[in-house]
């Protein structure tokens, strides 16, 4: 018993301050990758090296139009390495309300010669409709309840983390519940397998009105590198309704937590590197 | 023996085809199968894996291989049987040998292949409720789309008798873990026996690696099982390495040492605290998942992701290891070893939780052997493999290390096994990364030809993980076989439990702690 205490005054605190101070990233950790666009003029190379096909492309006529959806990125810097006019910032505070806010759209021109020219990114507007009363029924105490619909574990891995004294996601009044019938919102990782389907809408159906569903990680959003095949269905919104998602593979706790407290109106929608 | 001494000893018993690195391919006509595999058995081989691939197309075949991995030989001998297009049916030895009852039912949900005199040829992977279909068959489209599916309509062996009852658990259980269903028979508190069903988060991962260029497919390595990315990745470019002729440099196979036994120790130290929160001792497990914390923070300052992904390729590795990483990851480890043996001392002086641990979930050394149990759950057995020692890569044949086996096979000793393979683990990193060579981390590996067969071989933190490879043209695959170690041992669970009461089923299930996407992919 006295071993124990003497440990834990010991250790100290070791919580880390966010979201109230910045997270602390090492110099070589990879967020997001950002596009210059006034001088990427061909982006097949990239397209072609990302291993989930965030980047695609469609050509038609005289006009390509490049997508990047940052809801199928893994960050794994492939399209960095093959074009230089795209690197990988440190931002990770991705999470968003509405899936097209997580898409950059951009189009180029292409001449005869299948030369390419003016690329240039389109406007996009960000969803910033609150939805206030679940809002404030659920942003001061939250019961999440996991739901894995075929994830590798590692979204697993690092929601995990959040319960460690390092995160702690008690300290803002979140917790997880073991039913879906305690919890205010369901926190759903993987593509959601077939096998998976059922068992997934029937727990949203037992989660009590009002009630949040958050997609977690490039598989949750969109299938990831999975997809969509004889196995999965290429996402969690295929199911049931999303109100946030959360891109990474697999996001780390601060992405999370910021997806999380976003998702009940604690947090401002930050919006996709431009 | 050595597998030449095997085949010399039988009068030529197998006819050796190709012999290409660490592997050996042999063909096993099907009358001959059983026979064989006997002898081979018999001189202390290990059925490892067993798989099928459709070469129908090609040859107007099926193959099935199975993968013996021998304790006096450092080579994998695949024994290839052929099977034939119309009849479709292969000899099944689940009857002599349990450790293939999964496999071979898997070859017969996925090709739709008949594993002659099979005990139990039941669905396994493919859940009752599915069509007739065989998704590995190369006819099969990876984008078909089923029909939208019923329930699970498994029927359990009944439980019958007074005051005997069942109680069903999952898919979706309390804790944050991954979906899989159990079906305990209890009498009272005891469990009576305890049946499962898998393949919950089945995602069609070996299919889908016939459709990616091998340098895409790596992340789909990466996939498998998120907390064995980096196992798993290695594994596989291992093969595609093995099958392009191409040899990594010095420093690109200690970086993957260090790498790899990072993850190890981030694994095991969070099954520790884990193990000891089912025994209801919190306290240890916010130490451990602090500890678990401080490696996660070594991997990203090392790697640019806490889980190590994004970091093997073919050929070696995405990025050197920076200086200044590396002496902060000294730095970090060294506090971190203090803390652990703190760790372990606080756990290992409570008398209390000894007594939840020891004799708790009993493998057994015979029933752990019978099963081809591999890895943690099967050194805590008696079961003396490892794949490091037994089938050097990396950097392994430059360090020496010990093997932890126990004989119990309780949960006391799955954790000690960790605990010892943490500490070999710190000691392995220090020596690896105190004789960095020089060097590029990464070599270009050529295009790949086709029809080249070959196998990846990695010590997992979990146990022996294997990639099976034959590539197409294109760069790509033609088939991918993946083996995670949870597939040989979900059995050892069901085994584990008998006897045991309800509420240590936790406590016995994260001793064991198998990766239920591993098992599916």
């Amino acid at each position: 018993m006295f071993k124990i205490l003497r440990k834990t005054v010991q250790t100290g605190l070791v919580t880390i301050g966010y979201p109230n101070t910045p997270a602390k990233l090492s110099p070589r950790y990879r967020g997001a990758p950002r596009f210059d666009f006034a001088n990427l003029t061909d982006p097949r190379a990239a397209a072609d090296a990302c291993p989930t096909d965030a980047i695609s492309i469609v050509e038609v006529d005289d006009r390509g139009h490049v997508t990047m959806d940052y809801g199928r990125c893994v960050f794994c810097g492939q399209c960095a390495e093959a074009d230089s006019s795209i690197h990988m910032t440190q931002e990770f505070e991705l999470a968003a309300r509405h899936r097209n806010d997580l898409v950059v759209n951009a189009e180029y021109g292409l001449s005869a010669d299948g030369e390419h020219y003016e690329l240039k990114e389109l406007e996009q507007n960000l969803a910033q409709e609150l939805q206030g009363r679940i809002h404030r029924l659920l942003g001061r105490s939250l019961a999440i309840r996991e739901v894995d619909a075929g994830s590798c574990n590692g979204c697993e891995v690092e929601i995990t983390a959040l319960n460690s004294p390092v995160y702690d996601l008690e300290r803002l009044g979140i917790h997880f519940v073991a039913s879906p019938r305690h919890a205010d919102m369901l926190l759903v990782t993987g593509p959601v397998t077939r096998n998976m389907e059922l068992a997934l809408l029937k727990t949203w159906q037992a989660t009590p009105e009002p009630k949040v569903v958050v997609a977690v990680g490039a598989c949750g959003i969109s299938g990831g590198i999975f997809g969509r095949n004889y196995a999965t269905l290429g996402g969690v919104d295929k199911v049931i309704p999303v109100d946030v998602y959360i891109p990474g593979c697999p996001p780390r706790p601060e992405a999370l937590l910021y997806g999380i407290l976003l998702a009940v109106g604690r947090m401002e929608q930050k919006g996709l590197p431009q | 023996m050595t597998f030449d001494q095997v085949r010399e000893n039988g009068g030529r018993l197998f006819e050796i085809w190709q012999q290409r690195g660490k592997e050996i391919y042999v063909d096993l006509p099907d009358a001959d199968a059983r026979s064989i595999t006997a002898t081979l058995l018999g001189c202390g081989c290990r059925v490892a894996a067993v798989f099928a691939e459709d070469r129908t197309r090609a040859e107007d075949r099926f193959n099935v291989y199975y993968v013996f991995d021998n304790p006096e030989d450092p080579r994998y001998l695949l024994a290839r049987v052929p099977v034939a297009a119309d009849t479709r049916t292969f000899p099944s030895l689940a009857a002599e040998i349990p450790a293939v009852n999964w496999q071979e039912r898997e070859i017969q949900d996925w090709f739709g292949l008949i594993a002659e005199g099979h005990p139990n040829p039941r669905r396994v992977a493919l859940h009752d409720n599915w069509p007739d279909v065989h998704p590995l068959r190369k006819d099969f489209p990876i984008h078909t789309v089923l029909d939208p599916f019923e329930g699970e309509r498994h029927v359990y062996r009944p439980t019958l008798g007074e005051g005997v009852f069942q109680i069903p658990v999952g898919p979706v259980h309390a804790g944050i873990i991954e979906p899989g269903h159990f079906n305990f028979a209890v009498a009272g508190e005891p469990i009576l026996y305890l049946q499962l069903r898998m393949f919950y988060v089945h995602k069609g991962i070996e299919k889908r690696f016939e459709q990616l260029p091998v340098n895409r497919a790596v992340y789909l390595a990466e996939s498998i099982s998120g907390d064995s990315a980096f196992s798993h990745g290695t594994a596989f470019c291992q093969a595609v390495e093995q099958a392009a002729d191409a040899e990594i440099s010095p420093r690109a196979r200690q970086i993957r040492t260090i790498l790899l036994e990072l993850e190890r120790t981030y694994n095991h130290v969070a099954d520790i605290g884990a193990i000891a929160t089912d025994v209801g001792f919190g306290i240890a497990n916010a130490h451990a998942s602090r500890l678990r914390e401080m490696i996660l923070s070594v991997n990203e300052d090392l790697t640019g992701s806490r889980l190590l992904r994004g970091m093997v390729c073919p050929g070696g590795v995405r990025w050197d290891l920076l200086p200044e990483s590396l002496g902060r990851a000294r730095e970090i480890l060294q506090v971190f070893e203090r803390e652990f043996a703190d760790l372990m001392q606080l756990i290992e002086s409570s008398d209390s939780t000894r007594d939840r641990l020891e004799r708790t979930g009993i493998l057994l050394p015979e029933k752990a052997r019978d099963l081809g149990i591999v890895g943690v759950a099967g050194r805590a057995s008696g079961v003396d493999c490892d794949v490091r020692r037994d089938h050097p890569y990396a950097a392994y044949d430059s360090v020496s290390f010990r093997v932890p086996v126990y004989r119990e096979g309780d949960v006391l000793r799955r954790m000690q096994v960790r605990v010892d393979e943490v500490r070999e683990s710190l000691t392995m990193i220090r020596k690896v990364e105190g004789e960095m060579q020089p060097g590029p981390h990464r070599v270009q590996v050529p295009a790949i030809s086709p029809d080249r067969c070959a196998l990846g071989a990695v010590e997992g933190w979990r146990g022996e993980i294997l990639h099976w490879i034959r590539t197409g043209p294109g760069n790509r695959l033609e088939r991918c076989r993946i083996k995670d170690p949870s597939l040989n041992n979900w059995p050892a669970v069901v085994e584990a439990v008998q006897g045991n009461i309800v509420p240590d089923f936790p406590v016995i299930n994260k001793s064991f702690n198998l990766s239920y996407s591993g098992t599916d992919r």
